[in-house]
């Protein structure tokens, strides 16, 4: 199987041309502020700012055309590296890459490009204005794709889900000594129990009503804790199971203390039975349950803010994340296996659905992403220890109205429903700053988000 | 001997050759795959030789491949055998070994002809008498590099990219050189008239002497070395003689094949030939140009990559197969510490636009043409642009227009600058 690679990756939306980035450059590879001999290259055109930078090709044409064999991919890194020592100065390879990503550097006379610093880019944390970011999502790929998928193949999704996503990478971490409990919604409803008396996962499952998932998940872990079974119970509940009828004994679970990971699956209503409403359901949506017509205009009230909720159970671990960030995921994933080991770990995923909220079915990371821009969802963690914090905060958020364009479900809007929205999404940041403001508490670093994190491949998760 | 059997058989072990194996194997990763050559080496480029001729490089360092990439990529190497004969119609060729015995014979699904080319050596009235070397193989590249030390009077006939390499390094080495060229000016067929006074000068300033338009028409050994007699009736004195006049298919494999061959193997826009399951590509195949419907031979590297690649995609049946947009010449000089760059050929149509700028101060020169508003070639001394860029403007038939002011200004910026709009 092929490998995937970090890379470092430019919006030349944010780009004011200040230079930043090729002066560290410059400083990182010859050691003076000199620009032109920056590998990145940055310059203004009349469409706004132009990127001249190795891309690190999977079939790199540099390579092909080199006479010298002075060029090569590294297929651990996927770094195109220069041999000085092999290379003759011929120039050929310059013909051969059409990104400009390898150039004369004339103060030398030889060829210069991007070796990503070892994988520490010294321009991305130069660039002031989050115009250059590295991509290290590679690692997840690299590193996950080498675990066992514990879950069936074929699942019936909607096309589009991101569910699938999110169940098969959720069960690969957590890892085969799991106790999994699936109430009805789209992941039973995707396969998780099973047909035809064959169950869903490799791991056992079991289909608890709506009312009682926490409750009967907590016996089942106090059963195993009993006869010294180390095991992860695990939850994986819409947001209707959670919110509504699963409230009181999600809050009960919560309020004991009970050794349970419990993630929810938050696409905002009950899209498994027919997008009827939930109480995770935003302001003005459609649902079938609260039609658009001359004088219903979506749903008037808002939505209950479950994770903050589950804040005010002081449990041990309390989290928000989104398939668009998955490193972000991961890293809480792990927090919430590792705070289930002692007391109740809470995970709310965002969780775009294409059918009910009407989105055409290439488009859920983009829209789960622009809930994050715009603030609509905040991303951030809580322990009773070190407080709520921001996790990927944005400095810059877009008007709300970017999210909600881009689906169906709020297309009738007056703009005084866009306003109340926004509105909402304001006091709900004030809200959340207020909170993580209070909380300044240093916070240790993962096990997966560092560099050479130590999930290596004979390492299996949670053994 | 038995006929031994393999998926795909490919002839040549350079560009073309590797490229189309890579392809290969991208989209088959297990059919079965043999590559012979008639070099003894492990595959090297012809481009790198004249680094090995001065020393800059060493011969166990261009090596393009090993024998662990053949062994991880299940490719049957078979060095030292060079191709006799090709009979389509069985899917069968025939091999001869360098000493001249049999080499076996090879049944195949899937042939390509990737054998490069041969320096020609021109008939000259006593060139049979007189010892000369030619560059175009690592041992010549070793033979030569070892004459260089001791040659105090060379000449070298033809002032192509190889036989200006070469002569640059003899005069490193502190030879006295004479190029002698039949053309007007160097380089004819990569750059026009300034630039080529500009690498001139560069030679002649380092003690070269430039002998364009000139002829030998007769040679005598003169020691161990020859006297040259030129169509003025000058003669010299060489101690050392390098003939890089060129280079031309070896095709004699092609007899009695079927397969359709003029200055070079022909083929249509997948590098396929006439006979079913035979393909070309790189230096030994003569495909459509870029700039008309004739098919030409454009014996450059990243051509001989480009055309391998297709190659192999149309042998393997990759799906992802794109036809060849034709050739464009590419080519990068490097002389005496300073570089030159052509992309695009230097002859162009009479109407086409040309744009010229010369900084004597700096020795920077550029050429660009334009015909109908796009770029047809660009050319440069000391002048660096991205000539990958460059290309793809050519390729996609950019019209310029309305920036060639500033294009020909700062072409490295402005070529840049389209990049990042056409194809970021």
């Amino acid at each position: 199987m092929g490998r995937a690679y970090n890379t470092i990756a430019f919006d030349a939306a944010r780009c004011d041309g200040c230079g930043e980035c090729m002066r560290a450059c410059a400083r990182a590879k010859v050691g003076d502020d000199d620009i032109s001999r920056s590998r990145i290259q940055i310059a203004a055109g009349p469409a706004g700012f132009e990127l001249a930078l190795c891309r690190q090709c999977g079939d790199p044409r540099c390579v092909a055309v080199c006479p010298a064999g002075a060029l090569a991919k590294d297929g651990q890194s996927g770094v195109i590296g220069w041999d000085a020592g092999k290379c003759v100065d011929c120039l050929l390879c310059t013909l051969g890459c059409v990104y400009a990503g390898i150039a004369l550097d004339e103060a030398t006379g030889r060829v210069a490009k991007c070796d990503t610093c070892e994988g520490a880019p010294a321009c991305v944390p130069a660039c002031p204005h989050g115009a250059l970011k590295h991509h290290t999502t590679a690692r997840i790929y690299n590193e996950v794709g080498d675990w066992e998928d514990l879950f069936a193949p074929g699942l019936a999704g909607c096309q589009g889900c991101n569910t699938e996503l999110l169940m098969r990478h959720t069960l690969r971490r957590v890892g085969p000594d799991t106790v999994l409990a699936t109430p009805p919604g789209c992941v039973p409803g995707m396969g998780s129990v099973g047909y035809n008396g064959m169950a869903g996962t490799k791991v056992p499952v079991f289909h608890p009503l709506l009312t009682n998932t926490a409750a009967m998940l907590a016996g089942v872990k106090r059963q195993f804790n009993r006869a010294g079974r180390k095991v992860t119970a695990l939850a994986i509940a819409g947001d209707g199971g959670a919110s509504d009828a699963g409230f009181q004994s999600l809050s009960g679970a919560a309020e004991r203390g009970e050794q349970i990971l419990f993630m929810v699956v938050d696409n905002e209503g009950y899209m498994n039975t027919g997008m009827q409403r939930s109480s995770a359901t935003p302001y003005g949506a459609w649902t079938s349950t609260t039609p658009v017509g001359r004088e219903s205009k979506g749903k008037t009230q808002d939505a209950k803010n479950l994770p903050l909720l589950m804040v005010n159970h002081r449990c041990a671990y309390v989290a928000t994340a989104s398939t668009a960030y998955m490193e972000d995921l991961y890293d809480k994933l792990d927090r919430a296996i590792v705070a289930a080991e002692t007391g109740f770990a809470y995970l709310h995923v965002y969780s775009p659905c294409t059918t009910g909220w009407r989105f055409p079915t290439d488009q859920n990371m983009e829209v789960a992403r622009k809930a994050v821009e715009t603030n609509f969802v905040m991303l951030w963690e809580y322990t009773p220890e070190q407080g709520l914090r921001l996790s990927r905060p944005v400095d810059d958020p877009l008007p709300v109205a970017e999210y909600l364009k881009v689906m169906g479900r709020f297309r009738h809007l007056s703009p005084e429903q866009v306003q109340h929205i926004q509105a909402k999404v304001e006091e709900n940041r004030a809200f959340v700053q207020q909170i993580s403001q209070q909380s300044q508490a240093p916070r240790e670093p993962s096990r997966f988000a560092g560099r050479g994190g130590d999930y290596g491949k004979g390492d299996a998760p949670r053994s | 001997m038995t006929t031994r059997q393999t998926r795909y058989l490919v002839v040549g072990s350079s560009h073309a050759a590797l490229e189309a194996v890579s392809a290969i194997r991208m989209h088959d990763a297990a059919g079965s795959l043999t590559v012979v050559t008639r070099d003894r080496h492990p595959p090297y480029s012809p481009t790198v030789l004249p680094y090995v001729v001065s020393g800059r490089s060493t011969p166990g360092q261009v090596l393009l491949r090993d024998a662990d990439f053949f062994a991880a990529h299940r490719i049957d190497y078979q060095p030292g055998l060079s191709l006799a004969e090709v009979r389509p119609d069985e899917q069968i060729v025939r091999l001869v070994r360098l000493d001249g015995a049999a080499g076996g014979k090879w049944r195949y699904d899937k042939l390509l002809l990737a054998t490069g080319a041969s320096p020609v050596v021109p008939p000259i009235a006593g060139i049979g008498q007189v010892k000369y070397h030619v560059l175009r193989t690592l041992d010549d590249a070793i033979g030569l590099n070892r004459a260089i030390a001791g040659a105090r009077r060379a000449v070298v006939l033809g002032a192509g990219l190889v036989g200006m390499h070469a002569a640059e390094n003899l005069a490193k080495a502190g030879a006295n050189v004479t190029i002698v060229e039949m053309a007007d000016q160097l380089c004819a067929g990569y750059f026009d008239r300034t630039a080529a006074s500009l690498i001139e000068k560069a030679f002649t300033d380092h003690g070269a002497t430039i002998r364009t338009g000139r002829r030998v028409v007769g040679l005598a050994p003169n020691g161990d070395g020859a006297i040259l007699t030129l169509d003025n009736g000058d003669s010299l004195e060489a101690d050392l003689l390098l003939v890089a006049t060129g280079v031309r298919p070896d095709l004699g494999y092609l007899a009695n094949s079927g397969i359709l061959a003029d200055q070079g193997i022909l083929v249509d826009d997948s590098m396929r030939t006439n006979a079913a399951d035979v393909w070309a590509a790189g230096d030994c195949a003569q495909a459509r140009s870029f700039y008309s419907d004739a098919k030409v031979m454009n014996a450059i590297l990243p051509d001989a990559a480009e055309q391998g690649r297709i190659a192999g995609m149309a042998m393997a049946g990759d799906p992802g197969l794109r036809r060849y947009p034709g050739g464009v010449p590419l080519n990068t000089y490097h002389f005496f510490g300073r570089h030159a760059i052509s992309v695009g050929s230097s002859r162009q149509p009479a109407d086409a636009r040309v744009e010229t700028r010369f900084d004597e101060k700096t020795g920077r020169y550029l050429r660009a043409c334009f015909l109908d508003g796009r770029l047809v070639c660009i050319h440069g001394v000391n002048e660096f642009f991205d000539g990958g860029v460059m290309a793809q403007l050519i390729l996609r038939r950019v019209n310029l227009d309305s920036v060639r002011e500033r294009f020909v200004a700062r072409p490295m910026a402005v070529g840049r600058e389209l990049m990042s709009q056409l194809w970021r």
